[in-house]
C-alpha cells in the first residue's frame, strides 16, 4: 500500500514543471487499477467474513445433530462418531412426523388461500374497476405496517374462546390464511401488463375469471414464485399463534412442538441437545431447501416491491 | 405511515388511461367482478384485522374475563383504569426500557451491516449467489430452530465460551441481566441482516453510475464515494430498514421466551408482546394486556414517526 501511494505525489507538486506534463497522462492510467485491488481483496475478505458468521450455526446445528454425544466445546464442530440416533429420539420424544405433516396443512392451506384469493384480490386491484378500490388498496397498505403480534390477543379470545377453533386446523391458519404481501405483488405484478391485452380478450367475450387464469396468470408466474416463497416461511416457521391456538400435542406444528421440547422435555432423552439440534435441522432444511432451489427466481427486486408500502 | 410513495402513481397509471370506449365497457363488467374478487381479502382483513383492533380497544376499558364459548360473563366499562395498571406496573416500563435497549443496537447495526455487505456485494464478484443465499439463509428459518442453536454456541458451557476460555463473560451471556438484551438485539439482527441486504440491494440499483463517475473525477476514493454518494442514495430504504426494524422489536416474542427462558434474567430481556401473553393468558388478566397493546401501538407510531424524522433529516 505505502509503495503504491507514492507515485502520484510528485504529480500533485507543481514546483516540476517539465515532468508534469509527462506524468500526468500517466498518472490517471494506473490509478483505477490500483484502486480496485485491495479493494477487491478487503470485499472478498469482508463477504467470505460475513457468510462465515452467517453459515457456522447452521453447519453447527447440521454436525451436532448427527453427534453420537453433543456437548457445547469445540470439538463438537468436528464431524467425528455420527449416528442417526439423535433424529429417533426427536422423532420418539415429539413425534416428529405427526408434527411435520401439522406444519405442513398448515402452510398448504394457507399457501392455496393466498394463491387464489391474492389472485382475484391482485388482479382486481390492479386490471378492474370497482367502486372502493381506493380503500381495499390504501388498506392493504395499512395492514401491512400492523404489527401481527398485537393482535395475538384479541384473536385468540376470537378464533379459540367464541368461535371454537382451538386445536382446529382452521384457526390455526386463519390469522395467515391470505398474505397481504403476495396480494400487493400480484398487484404490482399485473399491473405491468399491458390493459390492451385484457381488452382484446374481453372483446372475444372472455370472462374476468377467465382471462386471469388463462392469460394473467401464465404471465405472472415470477410473481407467483417469489409469492409463494414469501407465503411458505410465514406458516411454516410461526411459533406464537399456533403456540396459542393448539392444546392437544398431535395438533402442534414442528415449531411448537420443537419449543416445548427445548423447553421443557429435554431430560427425556440421553442426548438433549443433538436431540434439540436434530429437530432444529428438520425444522430448517425444507424453508432453506426451497430458497436455495429457486435462488435464481427470488430477486431483491422482488422483495423491494413486496415491502413498499 | 406508508413509507413508500412511489406506489401511488402506479393506481393512477392503471385507471386514467381512460380510452373512453373500451373504459365504459370495462367499467360496467368490471366493477362487478372486482367487487366479487376482491370480496374474500376484504372480508379476511376485516375478519382478520378490523375486528380484533376495535376489540382491543374495546377489552381495554373494561373488565374483562375469559370465558368458554356459549357461557356469557358481564364486562363492566372500568374507564381508564387498565391503562392505569399497565402505567403503574414497574415490569412494563422495564419492557418498553428493553425495547428501547434493542432498538439502540438494533437498528444501526441492522442498517450499517446491510449496506456495507450489500455495497461488497453489488459490485460484479464470483460467487455472488452463494453469498446471497449465505446471508438470507437465517432469515429463512425459523426463529425456534435458530434459538437452539444459539443457545447452544452461547450457553454457559457453549461453544463461544469455550472459544473465549476465560475471556468469558460471567454470568454467561444468555443468563446475564446485562447481555441479556443485547444478546437478543443482536440474534435478531443476525437472523434478519439477509432481508436488509436484499432490500439494500434493490435500492443500489436506482443509485445512477454517473454519481460515482462524477465523484471520482472529483477525486473521491471509495469511502468518500460510499459516504457522499451510496448512504444518501440509498435514503428512502434505510427510513424503510429502520421503521421495519421498530415493527419487529415491537413484535419481539420468541427470541425472549425461548433465548432467555421467558425474559429473564429478572426481567431483564422481557418484551410487550412476552408481558401481554404472560399477562393475558398465562395469568388470565386479557384487560390489562389488550390495555399494553394499545400503548404498544402508540409507542410504535411515536418512535417510528420520530425514526422517519431522523432518517430522511439530510434532505
Amino acid at each position: 500500500m505505502t509503495a503504491s501511494a507514492k507515485p502520484p505525489q510528485p504529480q500533485l507538486q507543481p514546483q516540476s514543471p517539465p515532468q508534469s506534463p509527462q506524468s500526468q497522462p500517466q498518472a490517471p492510467a494506473p490509478r483505477p487499477r490500483r484502486r480496485v485491488r485491495p479493494g477487491r481483496i478487503a470485499q472478498y475478505v469482508l463477504l467470505s467474513l460475513g457468510a462465515l458468521v452467517f453459515l457456522f450455526p447452521f453447519y453447527y446445528m447440521l454436525v451436532g445433530s448427527f453427534r453420537g454425544t453433543t456437548a457445547g466445546d469445540l470439538s463438537s464442530a468436528v464431524p467425528t462418531g455420527l449416528t442417526g440416533g439423535n433424529y429417533s429420539a426427536i422423532n420418539g420424544a415429539i413425534s416428529l412426523g405427526r408434527s411435520l405433516l401439522n406444519s405442513g396443512i398448515m402452510t398448504i392451506g394457507v399457501l392455496v388461500c393466498t394463491l387464489v384469493f391474492g389472485l382475484l384480490a391482485g388482479y382486481a386491484l390492479a386490471q378492474l374497476r370497482f367502486r372502493g378500490r381506493g380503500t381495499v388498496f390504501a388498506v392493504l397498505l395499512l395492514v401491512q405496517m400492523v404489527p401481527f403480534q398485537l393482535l395475538t390477543l384479541p384473536l385468540y379470545v376470537l378464533v379459540v374462546r367464541d368461535y371454537g377453533l382451538g386445536d382446529n386446523y382452521l384457526g390455526m391458519m386463519l390469522p395467515f390464511a391470505i398474505n397481504s404481501t403476495a396480494v400487493f405483488l400480484f398487484r404490482q405484478f399485473f399491473l405491468t401488463m399491458p390493459q390492451s391485452l385484457f381488452e382484446a380478450a374481453r372483446i372475444d367475450g372472455a370472462s374476468e375469471l377467465r382471462i386471469l387464469f388463462r392469460i394473467a396468470l401464465p404471465m405472472a408466474r415470477p410473481a407467483v414464485l417469489t409469492a409463494l416463497l414469501l407465503t411458505f416461511i410465514g406458516p411454516w416457521n410461526e411459533f406464537l399463534w399456533p403456540f396459542l391456538v393448539t392444546k392437544k400435542s398431535t395438533m402442534e406444528p414442528l415449531a411448537v412442538s420443537l419449543a416445548s421440547f427445548l423447553s421443557n422435555l429435554q431430560g427425556t432423552v440421553s442426548n438433549p441437545a443433538g436431540a434439540l439440534l436434530a429437530g432444529a435441522c428438520v425444522l430448517a432444511v425444507p424453508a432453506v431447501a426451497l430458497f436455495v432451489l429457486f435462488q435464481r427466481h427470488f430477486t431483491s427486486t422482488d422483495i423491494d416491491s413486496g415491502v413498499k408500502g | 405511515m406508508t413509507v413508500n410513495l412511489e406506489s401511488a402513481p402506479a393506481v393512477r397509471g392503471s385507471g386514467t388511461p381512460a380510452r373512453a370506449a373500451a373504459s365504459a365497457g370495462r367499467r360496467r363488467f368490471g366493477s362487478r367482478a372486482g367487487a366479487l374478487f376482491v370480496t374474500p381479502y376484504a372480508l379476511f382483513v376485516v375478519f382478520v384485522f378490523a375486528v380484533p383492533l376495535v376489540y382491543t380497544v374495546w377489552i381495554s376499558f373494561h373488565r374483562f374475563y375469559f370465558t368458554a364459548p356459549g357461557t356469557h360473563v358481564d364486562s363492566p366499562w372500568v374507564g381508564l383504569s387498565n391503562y392505569r395498571d399497565v402505567f403503574t406496573d414497574p415490569v412494563v416500563g422495564q419492557a418498553f426500557l428493553n425495547i428501547l435497549v434493542f432498538l439502540v443496537i438494533n437498528v444501526p447495526l441492522t442498517v450499517g451491516l446491510s449496506l456495507v455487505l450489500a455495497t461488497a456485494l453489488n459490485a460484479k464478484i464470483r460467487f455472488r449467489s452463494f453469498f446471497r443465499a449465505a446471508y438470507y439463509v437465517p432469515y429463512v428459518t425459523a426463529s425456534v430452530a435458530l434459538v437452539a442453536v444459539w443457545q447452544f454456541l452461547f450457553g454457559s458451557d457453549g461453544f463461544v465460551n469455550h472459544l473465549l476460555g476465560p475471556l468469558a463473560p460471567n454470568p454467561s451471556w444468555l443468563v446475564n441481566s446485562h447481555l441479556a438484551m443485547p444478546m437478543i438485539a443482536v440474534f435478531v439482527t443476525w437472523k434478519q441482516l439477509g432481508f436488509f441486504v436484499m432490500l439494500y440491494l434493490a435500492a443500489l440499483q436506482n443509485i445512477g453510475n454517473e454519481l460515482y463517475e462524477a465523484a471520482s473525477v472529483d477525486g473521491a476514493g471509495r469511502i468518500r464515494q460510499f459516504f457522499t454518494v451510496t448512504v444518501p442514495g440509498v435514503r428512502p430504504a434505510t427510513t424503510l430498514v429502520a421503521i421495519y426494524a421498530i415493527i419487529t422489536g415491537a413484535n419481539l416474542f420468541s427470541e425472549p421466551y425461548l433465548l432467555t427462558g421467558g425474559g429473564g434474567p429478572d426481567n431483564s430481556s422481557v418484551s410487550p408482546v412476552l408481558l401481554m401473553y404472560q399477562k393475558g393468558i398465562e395469568q388470565a388478566h386479557p384487560d390489562f394486556a389488550a390495555a399494553l397493546g394499545v400503548v404498544l401501538v402508540a409507542f410504535v407510531l411515536v418512535v417510528s414517526l420520530a425514526a422517519r424524522k431522523f432518517t430522511e433529516r439530510g434532505n
